[in-house]
């Protein structure tokens, strides 16, 4: 320990410190998700939605001085998103999974098209709030320094667990998801219902975006999302609709993410590809364990157009 | 968005050739004003790879009667045949930079034999005497500004950790880990280097996660080898540690972290290119040099830097710069898993061939090639 080194113990500390870093975008966008899928409508777009969150909250960071006001920018343009999403699938005999994937393109594109004076000036990030400050250790303080992003994450996972059973709300875009026939006639707008719904969904994806370009990795490039928003997406279904298994799966997904590079780091050195596949391989590993022929997903809304 | 891109090419400057081809007939291959195609493989302005190249473009855009022409993003695939014609076909350049490594086998050889009369100057490839004599190949000796920084390295770590964020296990960066590594050597002869690899080029997240396993593991100087390193050097800051940066200058984006850095001079060697062709000389195929030729250079030194690292650096430097050179890799030089990878007695000279084919990480680095 006098070298500043603790060996082994790295490995499973930046698994947690991963798991913290890493996951908040995944729980965003995964949670976001889970609201519009449960409301009946698929929303492959999110991609796009978390790239355009994280470009315009760096972007309006850099410009106002505040990374508070991108963090609300990147949630409206997500919410703008949701809603242009919302309004095309609302017209007759559109397929939501097609729209989805031009929304996706159509907001990396516009991301990049507008984000690039915004790759060299530094903006300001949102800060960290210190959970490591028992340790003398450098490396446990490093890997508790937990951004309030995270924790609004957390704590929004059971509370939208709740939502769904126990609030009107909740009940009404279930409601919506599992039959719209029984929502028309209680007399609600299905249509309104999905729109809100995406909206929110889109919001929270957007927020997702923010922690990308606002706190870690922390500045805004092209390659920074990589494919992150559209394994969220994946990750709704691979948590069966539940938000708090979305948070489990988030937590994984981040932690797993860590996982390459902190064995390299300790010398594990041979096969970081299979590591740095280790995320996938594991969705691939679930997927086909609970799948089955002569059933639907459990858990999935029946209005869905991929489980219809 | 690749469609998007090309269709628009197509619609905008398809109507304009038609015109003015109808007006003035066929368009000479060297007309008065010379145009030069770019080609870059990601984002124009990375803070890495690509910015650096865009600089050296920039740099021709000052020069009367050259015009530049640029597109970026462009795969590695055949989408880089469709943009060379469109280029040469619609814009009218008879000299192209297409910079990305993995542009030149097959696509620009394919491209060189189909129009022999213009010049494809190519970044890194390695030319072989069965290409088309119009292609090139030019590429700089980076790793002996990267030898530079691990010698500045090696004098400012307090551990004697220095860590080393890399894309891929390819023969360039094998070599500049390496270089970094020996320079280190030089200044602490106890100093390790422990390089993690990303597996790809541009990967923010894996990169920043990278740089702060480095950093717990006791890592207190990095540096990396990926296309953008400005996750890696705004990351290393904020824990504390200190960056070298390559590709290009990073210091506006850590000031008190920056020691110094490995960055390309193509704004110095485009130019020189450029009034070659126009003097009608013929540029070597194979175009190889380092802080001597003005193909690389080093970063300004931070203020971190130690007098005694200083000095030491400016030595070498200075012998880089002598008629005589100065040799990295010299004989007896052990790999990590202890083998002779030099013999003793046969010190390999910057230009070595040999060294372009490295496939093993020097004594003294922590990781593995595969």
């Amino acid at each position: 320990m006098a070298d500043g080194s603790i060996g082994l113990w790295t490995v499973s500390l930046a698994v947690l410190g991963g798991a913290i870093r890493v996951s908040t975008p995944f729980l965003f966008v995964s949670l976001g998700e889970c609201i519009t899928e449960r409301s009946g409508r698929i929303n492959l777009g999110l991609e796009g939605t978390l790239v355009m969150g994280a470009m315009s909250a760096y972007g309006i960071s850099y410009l106002t001085g505040s990374p508070w006001l991108g963090l609300l920018a990147a949630g409206i343009t997500g919410a703008l998103l949701g809603a242009l999403h919302a309004g095309i699938c609302s017209l007759p005999r559109v397929n939501d999974v097609a729209v989805g994937i031009a929304l996706m393109l159509f907001g990396t594109g516009l991301a990049f098209y507008l984000g690039k004076p915004l790759i060299e000036p530094t903006a300001p990030r949102l800060p960290a709030i210190d959970f490591g400050w028992w340790s003398d250790i450098p490396q446990v303080r490093a890997a508790l320094r937990v951004n309030v992003l995270f924790l609004i994450g957390v704590a929004l996972a059971p509370t939208l667990y709740w939502a769904f059973r126990a609030t009107r709300w909740g009940l009404l875009i279930r409601t919506a998801g599992e039959s719209s026939d029984a929502a028309r006639a209680m007399g609600h707008s299905v249509l309104l219902i999905r729109l809100r719904a995406t909206m929110v969904g889109g919001f929270l994806a957007g927020i997702g975006g923010s922690f990308l370009s606002l706190f870690y990795p922390g500045s805004w490039n092209e390659g920074l999302s990589s494919g992150q928003g559209i394994t969220a997406v994946a990750l709704v279904i691979f948590a069966r609709w539940d938000p708090l298994l979305c948070l489990w799966a988030s937590l994984a997904f981040g932690g797993a993410a860590a996982l390459g590079p902190a064995l390299q780091s300790v010398g594990v050195t041979s096969g970081y590809h299979l590591f740095n596949a280790a995320p996938y391989v594991l969705t691939l590993a679930i997927m086909i364990i609970t799948c089955s022929p002569k059933r639907t997903l459990t858990g999935a809304p029946a209005e869905l157009s991929i489980t219809r | 968005m690749d469609f998007g891109r090309i269709s628009r090419r197509h619609l905008l400057q398809g109507g304009a050739a038609l015109t003015l081809g109808a007006a003035a007939g066929a368009r000479p291959a060297f007309a008065a004003e010379t145009t030069i195609g770019f080609i870059y493989v990601g984002s124009r302005d990375d803070y890495g790879y690509n910015q650096a190249h865009a600089q050296g473009a920039a740099a021709l855009k000052k020069i009367p009667g050259v015009k530049v022409v640029e597109e970026e993003k462009v795969p590695e695939t055949d989408a880089v045949e469709k943009t060379i014609e469109s280029m040469i076909n619609l814009d009218g350049a008879s000299l192209l930079f297409p910079t990305s490594f993995g542009y030149y086998n097959p696509h620009i050889v394919k491209m060189a034999a189909k129009y022999p009369k213009l010049h494809f100057e190519h970044c890194g490839g390695l030319w072989t005497d069965k290409d088309p004599k119009n292609a090139g190949s030019y590429f700089g000796y980076i790793d002996e500004a990267q030898y530079i920084s691990g010698i500045v390295a090696g004098y400012t770590s307090k551990t004697g950790k220095l860590g080393f964020v890399a894309a891929k296990p390819i023969p360039q960066v094998l070599r500049n880990i390496n270089a970094f590594a020996l320079g280190a050597k030089l200044a602490n002869p106890k100093a390790t280097t422990q390089v993690i690899f990303t597996g790809d080029w541009s990967m923010p997240v894996k990169e920043a996660e990278a740089t702060n396993s480095l950093i717990d593991q006791g890592v207190d100087v990095l540096t990396c080898h990926v296309d953008g390193p400005k996750t890696m050097v705004e990351n290393a800051a904020r824990r504390g540690a200190m960056v070298c940066g390559y590709h290009v200058d990073q210091s506006p984006l850590a000031p008190k972290a920056y020691l110094t850095g490995a960055e390309w001079n193509w704004e110095a060697l485009y130019p020189k290119f450029v009034k070659m062709i126009a003097a009608g000389e013929s540029i070597p195929n194979f175009y190889r040099g380092g802080l001597k030729e003005e193909i690389v250079k080093t970063s300004p030194y931070g203020e971190a830097v130690s007098a005694e690292a200083r000095k030491h650096a400016d030595e070498i430097k200075a012998k880089f710069l002598s008629a005589e050179g100065y040799a990295i890799f010299k004989g007896g030089l052990v790999d990590n898993k202890g083998k002779t990878v030099i013999a003793a007695g046969t010190d390999r000279g910057q230009k070595d061939p040999e060294l372009e084919k490295m496939d093993y990480l020097v004594e003294g680095v922590i990781g593995a090639t595969s």
